[in-house]
């Protein structure tokens, strides 16, 4: 790594916005008038003051912001976990609720200002409860200890020496002091070295290099500030819509479609989540028999709805066929699989679709505007991948203005609405106690012969169910 | 021309305060067209009342945290890749897993169910987007089929399948997005703007389907044009990284989640962010925002171990799901809007509905 401790340091603690949120609410909560009430725990015969109850943490952060018990002890708990508040006694991951005292941790052993720990602070203060009392290092800390001491046993003496006067120094200072720099120091170690079985709370995934210029390509060189200033100069040359036609368009969007989103309004017969049974899932099946009328509904909020949907897309293509236009869906369907096809088949897939629908005399010519038609007729020259965007774009908001339109107003559309399956509205039956068998369904991934396989009721028993009631 | 520096660096700096002097004036176009806001329209439309969404599976079988996840178009089936390279096909209904396959790389971030449901896609570390064919045959191991398509120089953050298996979008932290032709691995369009790591995208809704929105480390969202590879919008109201963009279900505007802690709504005919989602008590970083199939309602999961559900229209927060044990990693909404799947860094998915 060619950057220094501290630039590394720095970087990764821009990508931690988190802690310096943290910190202020709590400074907030060390606010002498509008902060946690403050008291004094007795430890035997010393006093430590400036400490304050978990129960009263939780009610602060109720209070000022605007949250419940769960959430503020929730925060509470990450709180401690990012070491910024401690118990006095043990240290704990939760915030207790009972008359356990907390202190907050003083800034200089803040995440934010003393990062990453360095390796050398950490075997001093190993070593300084090594010194303290022999056979006081346990667990992960003598593991630690011993690897550090192969690992700078040329600069041991250093520490050691080091330890030495800092626990001499220690002892020239007040009882209550020597406890709480202690627990200080204790809970900065537990956050940047946590024992094992504690998921570190620093770490944050592989480094994004957003402040280490690595590569050319992300150096802003002048071509990226030619590139903004070209974004910029389009963007200011757009056409803009006011945000109220905007905002209004949602409001429209959701209430249109609210009663057709499951998590709003739940769905019949029931939500196979919820109650185990995928019923739902068979009765709106992408190429169901009867679709239900929900269903058949949604064809007519947008032309691509009915699109989207085989059922629907099946239905248009009939009632196109009845007027004698069928080709244009066709058409489009065409240029469909030419735009997200595999770059192989390309030149095939343009020349198949000249031949049957752009040729003169072709079998299902569509009838495309006489510029669109010279244009793609050029073009189809070096065939790409969107050499028919044009046509396929006017055949589509001809399908769009004028047949959609027809469908939704058709006998057809109007037939298929009153046939279409309908639930009653039943109370949800809830049956709390009756297990019912999961059953799987075929995987798409099977190919067509083997889908005979029976599908299976294969929960495997109570014990292995998760879900609930 | 180049070799004399001081002229360099000069026009460098004129460069530099002309993109700046632009981008102000762009902000002030935008807002002449700003009459409203958003909440005050939404003051005619009813309240939600009270929300009850419960973990109804949980999926146990990572070792390690996991970091994506997509649904299939079965709306039961997912795929979920973890920081061991473990990638894994799970029936979530059934919580049976049905395909496994280690990748030769740790931290695979990015993974994708294909739409005919035969193929998923993945990658992380080793820079790369592989497409592996699920295959039900005992004999033959998934990774004997594997196919590498996408080829970066700096870790894979994310990929999508675009309207076919065909082709498949990625995102990666060398500041760039790319389209790629699955069977060849050819690239067909590559999309540079980002200045810095690109960490999400998403394919519009559109009827003529031919965008798609990335968001990045330098703070920015941008949408492009995936013929021509030019950026033709774009965003920078985020304070920090944008780890997540999602299209509203109409394709009119995204949703962004971000580390500065705040979910927002661009709108895109407007060109301008038309809400920002957040709580004083809301301090950890958004990782992963989708929204409810008729996009009422904005799932967001966070880095402090909660999901927050927002009212996309009036911007208040309705409800906060506790569960997960360490940070939500990933979220995504299934096909049909029955429920939404979590993923997280406490080794588990959760589906709730």
């Amino acid at each position: 790594m060619a950057a220094s401790p501290e630039t590394h340091g720095g970087c990764r603690r821009a990508q931690m916005p988190h802690l310096s949120k943290m910190e202020r609410v709590v400074v907030s909560m060390q606010d002498p008038d509008q902060g946690v009430k403050m008291r004094s725990q007795r430890l035997l015969i010393t006093v430590i003051p400036h400490a304050v109850t978990g129960s009263d943490v939780v009610e602060w952060l109720i209070q000022k912001l605007c949250i419940s018990e769960e959430e503020a002890l929730h925060l509470g708990a990450l709180l401690v976990r990012h070491g910024y508040l401690y118990a006095l006694r043990d240290p704990r991951p939760a915030l207790q609720l009972d008359q356990t005292l907390y202190r907050f941790q003083t800034p200089y052993f803040w995440t934010s200002t003393l990062w990453p720990a360095a390796e050398l602070d950490y075997a001093i203060y190993l070593a300084k409860k090594n010194i303290r009392q022999q056979g006081a290092l346990g667990g992960h800390e003598k593991e630690h200890y011993d690897q550090l001491h192969r690992r700078i046993n040329h600069a041991w003496d250093l520490v050691v020496m080091q330890a030495r006067e800092q626990l001499r120094a220690a002892k020239q200072r007040r009882k209550g002091d020597r406890l709480v720099i202690a627990c200080q120091e204790q809970t900065y170690w537990l956050v940047n070295r946590p024992p094992p079985g504690v998921p570190s709370v620093l770490e944050q995934g592989p480094e994004r290099g957003s402040c280490i210029a690595r590569r050319v390509q992300m150096t802003k060189n002048a071509d990226f500030y030619k590139q903004e200033i070209e974004c910029c100069t389009k963007a200011l040359g757009r056409i803009r819509v006011k945000s109220s036609v905007c905002l209004e368009a949602y409001l429209k969007f959701s209430s249109q479609h609210g009663p057709h989103d499951p998590i709003m309004s739940g769905c019949l017969p029931s939500n196979p989540w919820i109650t185990d049974d995928d019923t739902y899932w068979a009765m709106n099946a992408p190429n169901v028999a009867v679709p239900t009328r929900p269903r058949v509904e949604r064809w007519g909020f947008s032309f691509r709805e009915l699109l989207e949907d085989p059922v629907g897309r099946a239905h248009f293509m009939d009632f196109l066929r009845k007027e004698f236009s069928a080709e244009n869906l066709s058409f489009w369907e065409a240029c469909e699989e030419l735009r997200h096809g595999g770059q192989a088949q390309i030149p095939a897939l343009v020349d198949s679709v000249y031949q049957q629908f752009l040729a003169p005399g072709a079998a299902r010519w569509v009838n495309i505007d006489s510029r669109t038609m010279e244009r793609t007729l050029e073009g189809l020259r070096q065939p790409h991948r969107y050499v028919l965007d044009d046509a396929q774009l006017h055949i589509y908001m001809l399908m769009k203005k004028d047949s959609y339109p027809r469908f939704l107003k058709s006998d057809m559309y109007r037939g298929l609405l009153a046939e279409a399956r309908t639930l009653p509205e039943t109370k949800r039956r809830v049956f709390p106690f009756m297990w019912k068998p999961r059953l799987s369904s075929p995987s798409p991934a099977l190919p067509p012969a083997s889908a005979s396989v029976e599908p299976a009721a294969t929960a495997g028993g109570p014990g292995a169910a998760d879900g609930e009631a | 021309m180049a070799t004399d520096g001081l002229h360099e660096n000069e026009t460098l700096a004129t460069l530099k305060s002309e993109a700046e002097s632009l981008k102000g004036k762009l902000e002030e176009e935008r807002a002449k067209l700003h009459d409203v806001e958003l909440h005050q329209v939404a003051e005619r439309v009813e309240a939600l009342g009270q929300f009850v969404m419960k973990t109804r599976r949980t999926l146990k079988g990572h070792g390690n945290k996991v970091l994506c996840m997509d649904w299939c178009k079965d709306k039961r089936r997912i795929v979920s890749s973890s920081q061991d390279g473990k990638v894994i096909v799970w029936d979530s209904f059934t919580t049976n897993k049905e395909h496994a396959v280690t990748m030769p790389c740790t931290w695979v971030m990015a993974c994708a169910y294909a739409p005919s449901g035969c193929a998923i896609a993945c990658g992380g570390l080793d820079n790369k987007c592989s497409v592996y064919p699920l295959t039900f045959d005992k004999n033959e191991s998934m990774a004997a089929k594997k196919k590498s398509v996408a080829m970066h120089t700096n870790y894979l953050s994310a990929c999508s399948f675009t309207n076919s298996d065909m082709q498949i979008l990625t995102a990666s932290g060398d500041g760039t997005c790319a389209l790629w032709d699955v069977e060849s691995g050819q690239l067909l369009q590559s999309f540079h703007g980002h200045g810095a790591d690109v960490l999400c995208l998403d394919l519009a809704p559109s009827e003529t389907g031919n965008t798609f929105v990335s968001g990045g480390c330098d703070k920015k969202s941008m949408v492009w044009d995936m013929r021509s590879g030019q950026c033709v919008q774009a965003f920078e109201t985020h304070e920090s990284d944008v780890n997540s963009v999602r299209y509203y279900p109409s394709g009119d505007a995204f949703a962004s989640g971000s580390d500065d802690a705040t979910c927002r709504l661009y709108d895109l005919r407007a060109d301008r962010e038309v809400a920002i989602y957040s709580k004083e008590s809301i301090i950890f970083g958004a990782s992963s925002v989708d929204f409810s199939l008729s996009g009422r309602l904005l799932f967001a999961g966070y880095n402090d171990y909660t999901i927050n559900v927002w009212d996309v229209l009036k911007g208040a927060r309705v409800s906060i799901l506790f569960g997960h044990e360490n940070r939500v990693s990933t979220l995504r909404v299934s096909p049909d809007g029955t429920a939404f799947c979590s993923g997280s860094w406490d080794h588990t998915l959760r589906v709730w509905a």
